[in-house]
């Protein structure tokens, strides 16, 4: 394996785990929910993960694991802001908070323990591609997952007809109720899809990109997820190219700490961050976009009248 | 079974009281669940989580000192949830504010005056309003989400201390410690009474939280907060700006978790160190919520999350276990906050399945 | 319940029918046991206030809202109508007068969530164009929404409603949004559904509509039937004794003088469309003096709450002698500046814009006039104090000047029906005595109690020596108060016309964006279509 092979092997592992929770949060803000807690969520499906694998010995419980343990998470968000038509951010807030605190209290034990890592999967053939066929298709299973899901998300949205009712209701969900769409019962779903995303996205950090418990180890990338989404305009072609920009950031950086290249190592973990308020700010800067494409009713509390 | 809301003609009053107290014990139950299943005793457990700090006077002292920065950063978050400004780096205001307000004694420590307090906190106020700055001009010119940028902008601060106080500010005779010299006595917040530990960070607190309730409740300047917050049209029509109102609601609390910030450093650490928050600014946002937002709500809510901190801490060393406890406590907290916040709105029911043909639903 | 009708029963056997169907809203009986019965083949109208309760039993026809009691019978059997699929499922269909379109899709798009089932859209959009040209309602499948006119709009939710092939089919105050060309071409459609032997219901409370088309009438207030019979054997003052239950105020404006000197002029005004969904103003030009009524009127999104914004300082504009209020330019002085000035101004809607509907009738009296009244309403210099005492008392002297009623001393506006909080809302404006009065839709959604006293204010406030702007999409409000006419379409006005000269065939042609020659522009209005 040569040097540039490596350098895209791991941006690939740096993305993965923005891609596939960014992928979840697009399908619920595209119903109208804006799920804050991605954070939260992302940090309990790590400590899952990492937990499960420990007491069974197997990865890939570990990843199902994480999975479910956001979809549980997602839940406790729905049943607040769909049922109890609690505050959307203040909830996504309380989300990220409970996860932060809940998963550094289930780790405390795990800290320091070696990890198990998720083993990579040949696709037989196509690994033989050359130079691109070592990168692609010798991959974690949760890569080619995230993968799977953008495709399937773009189809979901754009030519199904449960995905046009997804996105009936992200534009105006009276209306959609009025023709007798279930509104709070697909919002639900979407929830939970994106909660189940963010898990696994969890479980990648600590399966996959670092196999061992680290407290806080999702360090804001839950907060960059929802970034990658406003930057790619909702739609889940862009959210890709958004989370491989982003993964190349990230593998920049701790490039050139390693290397020593002079600059303060704080200076280049910051790196990230900055380019994230970077984004947003060059994303602003066409309002008109920016307008056509957020979900009308992105946050709006809504009480279906019976 | 499902749960259906009816919108209530009116905000419940018996609730908008109620609700935060109705929280509070949900918190003390769910408590009660998880002391069981750790396998304690959750009578033992919660009286030295919730009353043991409270049986001591130093640890009342210890009660207003971490409740100080709670207070002050709420009262400032509580103007920019009201008027819908979704402020949610303070914590990283916090950082700024401090490290602003440690200029003079870290790099001009010679300069022994009693202008050096005064000049600290105004500096920190300046420093904290500056970075609050960014997001509020970023919304207010681009509509750029405030709630992204700020949250970035808190990591930034924190790697931005982390450098300074292993780098150029760090103590040159501190046997390569990451922190800075230790304050002059001129630069060191002094103590609200003489036998106790509490310093003037709880005086402001309560100053800000006093000076808040009052603009709320009776300026003119309350009004158009609250106004903006409910509707932004409506703001307009009434001749509000809704932009200066993105740039006084983030000045103000970026100002007030500034000083927040600096009260704490001088009043309590008396050195920058490379951690200098348990999170305040984030806890700070349970605060105002559990206040409901009222500045005077806040002071006691800030006392309650306080003795989450202590109460953390003593459970730890009485019955051992993790200090993590508090901060699920704290998000369970919020979670229940808002739950309860429904009733003042909506009245709840019950509806049971059967009478709902095709009771998927 | 037992028993039922024999009398219909033995001439011709209903399509729908409720009996006593009840809803209730907390303390509200919004629908209060309705007895309705709609034959085969005719139109029949539902005629009622706004708030007599016939959304809200439409609403239960078409399963979106669960009935408190009673029965609906299709086809003399019991039926329970669970949710709008099942009403399709039964052969009902409805338009809704507040469009349940989505902006952000495809015309086919918004066809297909109506219909359950897979069909692909492409099948859809093949159908919509196939029923489209057959009723005469032309329609772009591929076309977004958002780029529509609400004619079209309109179309598109009757095409959605034929796709289903229904037996009956409702509309809900359709064409309160149409020219009357437009409207004109709906009845057309409405006798080929009638014509195949559908059953129509038509919901309005225009009663020349009603005696025009509709084979029978049902009438409801305040939630229950008031009467039923052929609306074509009654007067529409008998027809609006059974809708109001009592006589409705005549608007006099007997004693409107000659108008006098220029109060407001805008001159060229252009201002671009603020957002993708809003309008763009271009070159208007209006002049209004003192003790006139000018009434700009015009189908609903053709610039009028971009013109409100405009007149009224919230939007400014760059070229400050594009406005010109009392002589002096303010095309850049924000609203509080232009209050300052004696203006006075009343948005169309009331919830979130005109008044915060969660805050008490109080603080929605300081929002408008916190800076006009600063004497009396605050003190303490600039700390800004607010007497809540003195406001209270102004509060109260527009609410029993203009018969605001209301459940307690200061309840939050929100609490308020529609027409109450108009009336106060129009009253926290005439309290001042403005000199320049500018309102947009100043009776949408108001009884018809309450409308009258509103439109009579304004011209007595115009009678006083005010200048009056009044933006009205209803017809009759407009010939009853305005002294001269003006319409704008498209970010458009066409110069004022007297009332007197005006009739409503050339308001529709105006509507339409065809000018005649007497003002600027025309051409490119034309070319626009």
């Amino acid at each position: 394996m040569d040097m540039t092979q490596a350098i895209i092997l791991t941006i690939i592992t740096a993305a993965t785990p923005l891609l596939l929770a960014a992928i979840g949060e697009l399908v619920v803000e595209r119903s109208g929910v804006l799920n804050l807690g991605l954070e939260g969520m992302m940090i309990m499906g790590a400590v899952a993960a990492f937990a499960i694998a420990q007491v069974t010995g197997s990865a890939g419980l570990g990843a199902l694991g994480g999975l479910l343990a956001g979809m549980l998470f997602s839940l406790l968000f729905g049943f607040l802001t769909l049922t109890l038509v609690a505050n959307q951010v203040a909830t996504g807030l309380a989300l990220t908070i409970l996860g932060l605190g809940l998963s550094g209290m289930i780790g405390e034990s795990f800290i320091g323990l070696p990890g198990l890592k998720l083993a990579a999967i040949e696709i037989p053939l196509l690994s033989d591609i050359p130079f691109l066929g070592r990168v692609l298709f010798n991959q974690d299973p949760i890569f080619y997952i995230s993968i799977i899901a953008v495709i399937g998300v773009n189809w979901f949205l754009f030519r199904s007809r449960a995905g046009l009712r997804l996105r009936a209701i992200g534009d105006n969900h009276s209306s959609a109720h009025a023709l007798g769409v279930k509104v709070v019962r697909t919002r639900y779903l979407a929830v939970l899809f994106g909660g189940a995303c963010a898990g696994l996205a969890g479980a990648h950090l600590s399966i996959v990109y670092t196999p061992q418990w680290v407290e806080n180890m999702t360090a804001g990338r839950g907060w960059i997820a929802l970034a990658l989404v406003v930057f790619a305009s909702w739609r889940p072609g862009r959210v890709l190219i958004g989370a491989y920009l982003f993964g190349a950031v990230s593998i920049g950086q701790l490039f050139a700490q390693s290397r020593g290249i002079g600059i303060p190592s704080q200076f280049l973990s910051a790196l990230p961050y900055i380019a994230t308020i970077a984004v947003l700010v060059v994303i602003s800067l066409n309002r008109r976009m920016t307008l056509i494409n957020t979900p009308a009713s992105l946050g709006k509390p809504f009480v279906p009248e019976r | 079974m499902r749960i259906e809301l009816k919108k209530r003609d009116g905000l419940s009053s018996l609730f908008s009281v109620l609700s935060p107290f109705i929280a509070l014990g949900l918190t003390l139950i769910a408590g009660v669940i998880l002391f069981l299943f750790l396998g304690k005793d959750p009578v033992r457990a919660l009286y030295s989580f919730f009353i043991e700090p409270l049986t001591e006077v130093w640890s009342l002292h210890e009660l207003a000192i971490k409740a100080a920065p709670l207070i002050l950063i709420a009262v400032g978050l509580s103007v920019c949830f009201r008027s819908n400004n979704w402020n949610i780096g303070a914590e990283g205001q916090f950082i700024i504010g401090a490290m602003a307000g440690s200029i003079l004694p870290v790099l001009f420590h010679g300069w022994e005056s009693p202008l050096v307090l005064p000049l600290m906190m105004i500096f920190a106020m300046i420093g904290g309003a500056a970075y609050a700055a960014i997001p509020a001009f970023l919304k207010a010119r681009l509509n750029t989400n405030e709630i992204l940028t700020s949250l970035m902008l808190v990591y930034v601060a924190q790697l931005f201390l982390d450098w300074t106080v292993r780098g150029p500010w760090r103590n040159p005779e501190g046997f390569n410690f990451p922190e800075t010299r230790n304050f002059h006595d001129y630069a060191v917040l002094p103590r609200i009474i003489e036998t106790g530990k509490t310093h003037w960070g709880f005086g402001f607190a309560l100053i800000a939280a006093l000076v808040l309730w009052f603009v709320m409740r009776r300026t003119l300047k309350g009004f158009e907060i609250t106004v903006l917050g409910q509707s932004a049209r409506a703001g307009r029509f009434a001749g509000f700006s809704d932009k200066k109102m993105v740039y006084f609601a983030f000045l103000l609390s970026g100002a007030l978790a500034g000083l927040a910030g600096i009260s704490e450093v001088s009043g309590s650490i008396e050195q920058l160190r490379p951690v200098i928050s348990p999170g305040y600014g984030f806890t700070a946002i349970i605060v105002a919520f559990l206040g409901r937002l009222n500045p005077l709500g806040i002071v006691a809510a800030g006392l309650v999350l306080a003795l989450t901190y202590l109460g953390g801490e003593a459970a730890q060393i009485s019955i051992g276990i993790t200090d993590k406890v508090t901060r699920l406590f704290q998000g369970l907290l919020l979670f229940f906050v808002l739950g309860c916040d429904t009733l003042i709105h909506y009245r709840i029911r019950l509806v049971l399945g059967a009478a709902q043909k095709g009771s998927a639903a | 319940m037992s028993g039922g009708d024999v009398t219909t029963e033995t001439t011709q056997r209903p399509l729908l029918e409720t009996r006593g169907l009840t809803k209730v809203f907390g303390s509200l009986r919004a629908c209060d046991g309705i007895d309705l019965a709609i034959a085969p083949g005719e139109v029949h109208a539902l005629l009622g206030e706004n708030g007599a309760g016939k959304s809200t039993l439409v609403k239960m026809l078409f399963g979106v809202l669960d009935p408190s009691g009673g029965e609906i019978l299709w086809k003399g059997e019991p039926v329970r109508i669970g949710s709008p699929g099942e009403a399709r499922a039964t052969g009902v269909g409805m338009v809704f007068q507040h469009f349940s379109l989505f902006e952000a899709l495809t015309v086919a798009e918004n066809i297909a969530l109506a219909l359950d089932g897979n069909v692909p859209i492409e099948r859809i959009s093949e159908e919509a164009r196939r029923l489209s040209v057959e009723y005469g309602l032309p329609l772009d499948p591929s076309a977004h929404v958002a780029d529509l006119s609400v004619g079209e709009r309109q179309r598109i939710e009757i095409v959605r409603a034929l796709l289903q092939n229904p037996e009956l089919i409702i509309l809900d105050e359709p064409t309160s949004v149409l020219t009357p060309q437009e409207a004109d071409k709906l009845f057309e459609t409405l006798a080929k559904l009638k014509a195949e032997g559908r059953s129509v219901l038509y919901i309005s409370h225009r009663l020349e509509e009603v005696q025009r088309i509709c084979d029978r009438a049902t009438v409801l207030r305040h939630g229950k039937v008031t009467g039923a019979c052929d609306p074509r054997e009654e007067t529409p003052s008998s027809l609006a004794r059974m809708m109001v239950g009592g006589e409705v105020p005549q608007i006099s404006d007997a004693g409107l003088g000659e108008p006098g000197e220029v109060l407001v002029e805008i001159k060229r005004l252009s201002a671009p469309s603020r957002s993708p969904f809003a309008v763009a103003l271009r070159d208007i030009d209006l002049t209004v003096r003192a003790g006139e009524v000018v009434a700009i009127a015009g189908v609903a999104g053709n610039g009028q709450s971009e013109l409100f914004d405009v007149l009224s300082g919230e939007v400014r504009v760059s070229d400050p002698a594009a406005v010109t209020i009392r002589g002096k330019e303010v095309g850049r002085r924000g609203i509080t500046e232009r209050r300052l000035m004696s203006c006075g101004f009343v948005p169309e809607e009331r919830h979130g814009h005109a008044a915060v509907p969660t805050m008490p009738l109080t603080s929605n009296l300081i929002l408008s006039r916190h800076t006009s009244d600063r004497e009396t309403f605050l003190s303490g210099g600039p700390v800004g104090l607010i007497n809540t005492g003195a406001v209270a008392r102004v509060a109260k002297r527009i609410s029993e000047a203009m018969d605001v009623r209301k459940s307690g001393e200061d309840p939050a506006a929100g609490s308020l029906s529609g027409g109450n909080l108009q009336k106060f809302i129009v009253g926290r404006e005439l309290d001042r005595k403005p000199l320049v009065l500018v309102v947009n839709q100043p009776t949408w959604g108001v009884d018809a109690g309450a409308a009258s006293r509103i439109r009579q204010a304004l011209i007595d406030l115009a009678k006083s020596g005010s200048a009056v702007v009044v933006i009205s999409q209803d017809l009759d409000e407009v010939f009853e108060i305005a002294n001269r006419i003006a319409v704008i379409n498209e970010g458009r006005l066409s110069p004022p016309e007297p009332a007197r000269t005006m009739t409503r065939e050339r308001i529709g042609l105006l509507m339409g964006g065809f000018h005649d020659g007497t003002g600027q522009g025309h051409a490119e209005a034309i070319d626009a279509h």
